[in-house]
């Protein structure tokens, strides 16, 4: 059996640093059992001993004040627990003791073996911090104190030598903790512990300037949380941002779609003909691809995100976002999300983890979907293309500009409006609260920032790719089987080729389209007509709606399909062409203003996209909450676009 | 007597005590004991929420949970600007 030992410590001491540079890549990440919470592990090793690694959420006090709290207070109170520690390390920011001392004081009653580290000492430093050792271990003589500095990986070697020394039993005994509702003996207890702490630093810490609380705020402070400049900076930033992620994800995304392209092709003429190979190239390679291609834009939102969280300008974004966020049921802390939904919903979600209130994550990944994502600009140009004439208004607007502005406005000002519906509809007795340190400014640890992109690209990769695969598979056999009689009876209508290579292309994509008309999936997309007719759409518009669950601007390929188009570099063009020319019985065009518009407010509104849909499941644990978001937003989308339809046309 | 929501900005202050609420556990292990020093640093735009130095290190709360921390008036002459 390994040794197990625990990280604790207060948020933004540096705990994760010191844990990734213990263990680098090495790390497991999953959930805790039963709660969304991450789960950090990662095994460490020494000549050829080696122990496991616990990075248990950062917490000010070990009891639980939130779910993630929760975790540490059940596995330091049940020794029964399967990660319950061997030995604890308590990680401190030296240069605050008194508030980070607390928890060390509770866990040390817990009676294991416990290593103190000192981290942040530069900092300390800085302060004119001194930390006498001896004095300490006079007050709490079972301790091993080992001075850190994560950044520059000082003490590292001291740390690892202190974990992998074997423990002698400690000889103060294990003290009870309190019971988790008896908040009045807690704080009671606090307070004990606080006038404790502060005798001891008395004689343990040199302070040498008298700097405790002194009315110095820091220049770039004063700026970011500025009326005018604050927000200004924030805009600035927000810019950057998604000039960089949209210009540069479009490269990988793009080499990632030729690269499944040119496989699948490669495939096709290795492989024999035949339904495995049918399903290998255009049901699981397609579906493997529709989960890499989301990799780019994950990757550089994650690695801005934790960018700026670094360096602490993220908390500060937070301080100013709060008050307008909070009238919605909403979080400082959802702004984050929400904006990285606008590139994409998956890392928005996903990127929800630091709202500790359950109630207002959950507003926050319900309406997360509503901000325009990426996968819908290809839907919108081709809409609007066709439907929005290209003209001036006003002399210097452009019509099709300003239609899609209005379509991105409507989704935030949707998310905006559900948000305060989903604040009145889930109940909750857990408080809103802030209370959120602002740590001091830090330049970025790179190390940190590459994990944190390597670890989120896993989750989504393992926990979210299995139900996107699965589902591609599902989509795959619909669109290709489909009942052999029927198949048979639309083949006999169309005229089998002449000896001329044109005829004879044309003639293989009417094959397709017969085919993918006739398959399951086409049944259904001609069954639900009816229920579509309303909103001004055909069938065929009907199979894409389906199909395009897989992925919003699978949307444009599924019409491709169906119109018989080729669907290369150039299917905007011939599609468009042909879609314009596309008549109703009664001579009208099918993609009228009101059609096309109403498809537009339905691709606004409808969750069309089962990556989201599996993220959904897993940051909330169930598939309950998914469920609902994929029929309340698709039964907004239906309402909302049949009211469109009716005010157009 | 005043609560930190109305602390005068740059003053020193002592916290007397806490409202009792669900949230006094949290803000007593945040640092806000009887007896703590803090200091209104500055407040974002809107007036709220609010950056308090609380022994040393910045803490940002909204005015109605700084609604919940009572202060004693600490003589204004015992600070010194720092340089």
């Amino acid at each position: 059996m390994r040794l197990k030992i625990a990280l604790v410590g207060n948020p933004n001491t540096g705990k994760s640093s010191l844990f990734n540079a213990l263990t680098g890549l090495k790390q497991h990440v999953g959930n805790f059992p039963g709660v969304t919470v991450d789960k950090k592990s990662g095994v460490l090793k020494l000549a050829s001993k080696e122990v496991e690694l616990i990075d248990l959420p950062g917490t000010y006090s070990i009891y639980p004040r939130s779910k993630d709290e929760e975790v540490v207070y059940d596995i330091l109170n049940n020794p029964q627990h399967p990660d319950y520690p061997d030995k604890i390390c308590v990680i401190v920011d030296t240069s605050n003791l008194e508030r980070n001392l607390l928890l060390f004081t509770q866990v040390y009653d817990l009676g294991l073996p416990t290593i103190l580290v000192l981290n942040m000492s530069d900092v300390a430093h800085r302060k004119g911090i001194r930390f006498n050792e001896e004095a300490f271990l006079k007050e709490y003589p079972e301790v091993t104190i080992i001075a850190t500095n994560a950044r520059i990986g000082m003490g590292l070697d001291r740390l690892k030598t202190a974990i992998f020394n074997p423990s002698i039993p400690p000889k103060r005994s294990h003290k009870e903790l309190l019971p988790k509702e008896e908040t009045k003996q807690q704080v009671t207890d606090t307070e004990k512990r606080y006038s404790t702490i502060k005798e001891v630093l008395q004689k343990v810490v040199v302070q040498e300037k008298n700097n405790k609380v002194t009315p110095r705020t820091s220049w770039i402070d004063r700026l970011v949380v500025h009326p005018f400049f604050g927000y200004g900076i924030f805009l600035v930033v927000l810019f950057v941002l998604f000039q960089l992620i949209f210009s540069l994800a479009s490269y990988p995304m793009d080499w990632i779609d030729g690269f499944f392209g040119s496989i699948a092709t490669y495939f096709t003429e290795l492989l024999p003909k035949g339904l495995l190979t049918d399903l290998f190239v255009q049901g699981i390679l397609p579906g493997i691809g529709g989960v890499v291609i989301f990799l780019p834009q994950i990757c550089l939102l994650f690695f801005f995100i934790s960018l700026l969280e670094e360096t602490g300008y993220m908390a500060r974004v937070v301080f100013i976002m709060d008050r307008l966020m909070r009238p919605f049921g909403l979080n400082g802390k959802s702004v984050v999300p929400l904006i990285s939904s606008a590139a994409c919903a998956i890392p928005g979600i996903m990127s929800s983890r630091t709202i500790t209130n359950w109630k207002e994550r959950l507003i926050t990944i319900m309406v997360a979907p509503l901000i325009s994502c990426s996968a819908r600009i290809p839907v919108f140009t081709l809409l609007i293309a066709l439907v929005i004439p290209s003209k001036k208004v006003l002399s210097i607007f452009n019509l099709q500009g300003i239609t899609f502005f209005g379509l991105y406005a409507l989704g935030l000002v949707s998310a905006l409006i559900f948000s305060l519906l989903l604040k009145r509809i889930i109940s909750t007795n857990e408080p809103s609260v802030l209370l959120l340190e602002l740590p001091v400014y830090k330049l970025p640890r790179w190390k940190n920032v590459g994990i944190n992109v390597v670890e989120k690209a896993r989750v989504f990769l393992v926990g979210a790719g299995k139900i996107i695969i699965a589902i591609s598979i599902v989509l795959w056999a619909l669109g290709t089987f489909g009942p052999e009689n029927r198949r048979k009876d639309a083949f006999s209508k169309i005229t089998p080729p002449q000896n001329n290579a044109l005829a004879k292309s044309n003639y293989e994509k009417e094959v397709r389209a017969v085919n993918y008309e006739n398959s399951y999936i086409g049944i259904l997309g001609k069954s639900i007509e009816p229920i579509i007719t309303p909103l001004g759409y055909d069938w065929k518009i009907g199979i894409s709606l389906l199909t395009s669950f897989a992925a919003r601007e699978v949307f444009v390929g599924s019409m491709a399909t169906i119109y018989s188009v080729e669907d290369d570099g150039s299917t905007q063009q011939t599609l468009m062409q042909k879609l314009k020319s596309e008549k109703r019985k009664d001579g009208h065009p099918v993609y009228s203003l009101a059609t096309g518009l109403s498809l537009m407010v339905f691709y606004v509104y409808a969750m069309q996209c089962m990556a989201t849909f599996a993220v959904v499941k897993r940051e909330t644990n169930s598939w309950k909450w998914p469920f609902i978001q994929l029929f309340a937003l698709g039964g907004i989308a239906y309402l909302t676009s049949w009211v469109t339809y009716l005010l157009f046309s | 007597m005043i609560t930190l929501a109305f602390a005068t900005r740059k003053k020193l202050y002592k916290v007397e005590g806490l409202k009792t609420s669900a949230l006094t556990p949290k803000l007593i292990e945040m640092g806000l004991y009887p007896g703590q020093e803090v200091m209104c640093m500055f407040v974002a735009p809107f007036g709220d929420p609010m950056a308090v130095n609380v022994g040393g290190y910045l803490l940002s709360l909204r005015k109605e949970e700084a609604d919940l921390v009572l202060l004693q008036e600490e003589s204004v002459n015992k600070i010194k600007e720092e340089k």
